[in-house]
C-alpha cells in the first residue's frame, strides 16, 4: 500500500480559528468552516498525548481572555472553568490584568493532564486539569524581579508584552525555558519556582547597556526533541544557536546574506534534522516594517546549523508582496519529507511538501493569521 | 433584577436578551448571574475586580465602574459592548 502524508494545520486568526486538511499527498487541501468567528484566536494547538484534545486561546474586542477546549478535534468545545488570571492585587495597588492569552505548551509526556500558557502581559500560567482550571506560576509571576527583567508594561510589542515560546525539555519535566518580548530567554530546573535569564552572546543593540544580562527580545525559541541541548531563536536582533552545555548564544544569522539581515518573527527546526532551521526574514531597518524585505518573500535555510544560508523562494510572489510572517504562524509537519506550512498577515498559508523548494498558497482570504500548527488525525 | 445582555455574552445564556439575577449591589448580581452563566463575569470584569475596557455597566440610566453601587429592588442593569475597533 502507498505511504500517505496526510497532514492537518491549525489556523489561529484575527477573526477565528479554521482547520486545513490534506489528502494523502498533501496536493489538496480542504478549509474548515471558521471556528468562534470573529473570535481573537492567538494560538491553537493539539495535545500529543491525547490526540483528540485541542486547546484554543481567545477573547474578542470587548470579552476578556479565555481558553477553549476541545477533545473531539474541534467539534464540539468547553470554556475554561477559570481562565488564566493574575492573583488579586492588596488593597490600594494596581494588580495585573491578562490581557490575552497568546501562547499554549502542553506539558511533559508524563504529565498528561498538565499545559502551560503564556500571556499578554507576560504571565506563566499552569492547567493540571488538562486545560480546565489555570493557577499562575508564582515562580515567575510574582518573581520580585519581574519588572527588572521585562521592563515594565512599556516595554513590549504594539500589542503588548508577550511570554511565549514556553519549552518543556522531553527528558525532564522539571526543566522548562521560555521568552519573555521584552525580558529575554529564560530557564527553569524546578518546573517553574525559580528561573535564570540565559541571554548571554545574544544582542540587545536597542538597550544603551553592552552585554546585558536579560532585557533581550526572543522572538521565538525551538528545542531540538532529537538534540535536546540544542537551541535555536529568531530574536530581534538576529539568529542565533546555542548548545545548552556552553550556555552561550552564537549568531548564526551573521551568516545570513548582508542584504537581507536576520530579523524575523518565527523559526522552525527540522524534526529528523538537529543541523537544518528554516526562517522567514523580514525588514528590521528603521521605523521595523516587518514585511518582507524589498517585498520578495522567502524562507531562508541552513543545512549546517546556521554556518551558510539558502534562500528558497521558488512559488513565491517575485514582488510587491508585503506580508509578515507572526513567530507562531510557521511550522513543519514530520513526514520523511518534511512539509513546512506559514500563515501571513493577508491571510494567506503557503506550503511546501519538499523541504522548501517550491511553495504554493493553499488558502487565500483568511483574516490575519496569528498561529499555524500541525495537528495528526 | 432584570439584566440586559449584549450579544457577545448570550452564548453564556442560550441566547437570551434579559435574564434575572438576585443582589443589592452591582457586585453581587454579577456574581450571581456567574453562578447562574458560569464564566460570564470574567468576561467583563477583570481579575482585578475592574469592569473591562470596552464594557459599560449602568445601573438603571446610570453608568458606574463601581461594583458597590447599590441597586433596588426593580432595578434594572444594562451590561453595554462599547466600540472595540475592526
Amino acid at each position: 500500500m502507498a505511504a500517505t502524508f496526510r497532514s492537518t494545520l491549525l489556523i489561529g486568526t484575527r477573526k477565528g480559528a479554521f482547520i486545513l486538511r490534506s489528502d494523502g499527498k498533501r496536493k489538496k487541501w480542504k478549509l474548515s468552516k471558521p471556528i468562534f468567528l470573529g473570535h481573537i484566536v492567538h494560538h491553537i494547538v493539539q495535545d500529543p498525548r491525547a490526540p483528540k484534545t485541542l486547546l484554543m486561546a481567545c477573547k474578542t474586542g470587548h470579552l476578556g481572555p479565555t481558553v477553549l477546549r476541545s477533545s473531539d478535534l474541534g467539534k464540539t468545545w468547553q470554556e475554561a472553568a477559570k481562565p488564566p488570571a493574575f492573583h488579586k492585587a492588596p488593597e490600594g495597588q494596581k494588580g495585573r490584568v491578562v490581557d490575552h492569552i497568546f501562547w499554549l505548551t502542553p506539558g511533559h509526556a508524563s504529565e498528561p493532564s498538565v499545559w502551560y500558557a503564556g500571556s499578554s502581559p507576560q504571565g506563566l500560567f499552569r492547567s493540571e486539569d488538562a486545560g480546565i482550571t489555570w493557577e499562575g506560576v508564582a515562580g515567575f509571576n510574582e518573581n520580585p524581579m519581574l519588572d527588572t527583567w521585562t521592563g515594565g508594561e512599556k516595554d513590549g510589542t504594539p500589542d503588548g508584552p508577550k511570554l511565549h515560546s514556553i519549552i518543556i525539555d522531553p527528558r525532564d519535566a522539571k526543566h522548562m525555558y521560555m521568552g519573555c518580548s521584552s525580558g529575554g530567554v529564560f530557564e527553569s530546573l524546578d518546573k517553574g519556582k525559580s528561573w535564570t535569564p540565559v541571554n548571554q552572546g545574544c544582542a540587545a543593540d536597542f538597550l544603551p547597556v553592552k552585554d546585558p544580562e536579560f532585557g533581550h527580545d526572543p522572538h521565538c525559541v525551538r528545542q531540538h526533541a532529537l538534540m535536546p541541548d540544542r537551541l535555536y531563536q529568531q530574536n530581534h536582533c538576529g539568529i542565533y544557536r546555542m548548545d545548552a552545555t556552553e550556555r552561550k548564544w552564537i549568531r548564526i544569522g551573521n551568516n545570513m546574506p548582508t542584504k537581507t539581515g536576520d530579523i524575523g518573527f518565527p523559526i522552525v527546526l527540522h524534526p529528523h534534522d538537529p543541523d537544518t532551521v528554516w526562517v522567514f526574514p523580514m525588514d528590521g531597518t528603521e521605523v521595523w516594517p516587518r514585511t518582507s524585505p524589498d517585498g520578495r518573500p522567502a524562507v531562508y535555510t541552513t543545512r549546517n546549523a546556521g554556518k551558510s544560508w539558502h534562500r528558497l523562494d521558488k512559488g513565491f510572489p517575485k514582488n510587491q508582496a508585503w506580508f509578515t510572517v507572526f513567530r507562531q504562524a510557521m511550522t513543519c509537519d514530520d513526514h520523511a519529507k518534511v512539509g513546512i506550512y506559514l500563515g501571513n498577515t493577508a491571510g494567506e498559508i503557503w506550503g511546501s511538501v519538499n523541504e522548501g523548494k517550491i511553495w504554493n498558497c493553499l488558502v487565500r482570504n483568511l483574516p490575519k493569521i496569528h498561529s499555524v500548527e500541525v495537528a495528526k488525525q | 433584577m432584570l439584566v440586559y445582555v449584549p450579544p457577545p455574552l448570550r452564548s453564556y445564556t442560550k441566547n437570551a436578551h434579559q435574564v434575572n439575577a438576585a443582589g443589592s449591589t452591582l457586585d453581587e448580581i454579577l456574581w450571581q448571574l456567574d453562578q447562574s452563566y458560569p464564566g460570564i463575569r470574567f468576561r467583563i470584569i477583570d481579575e482585578q475586580d475592574r469592569v473591562r475596557r470596552h464594557i459599560k455597566l449602568f445601573v438603571n440610566e446610570e453608568l458606574t465602574e463601581d461594583l458597590a453601587t447599590p441597586v433596588q429592588a426593580g432595578g434594572r442593569i444594562h451590561i453595554i459592548c462599547a466600540l472595540s475597533g475592526g
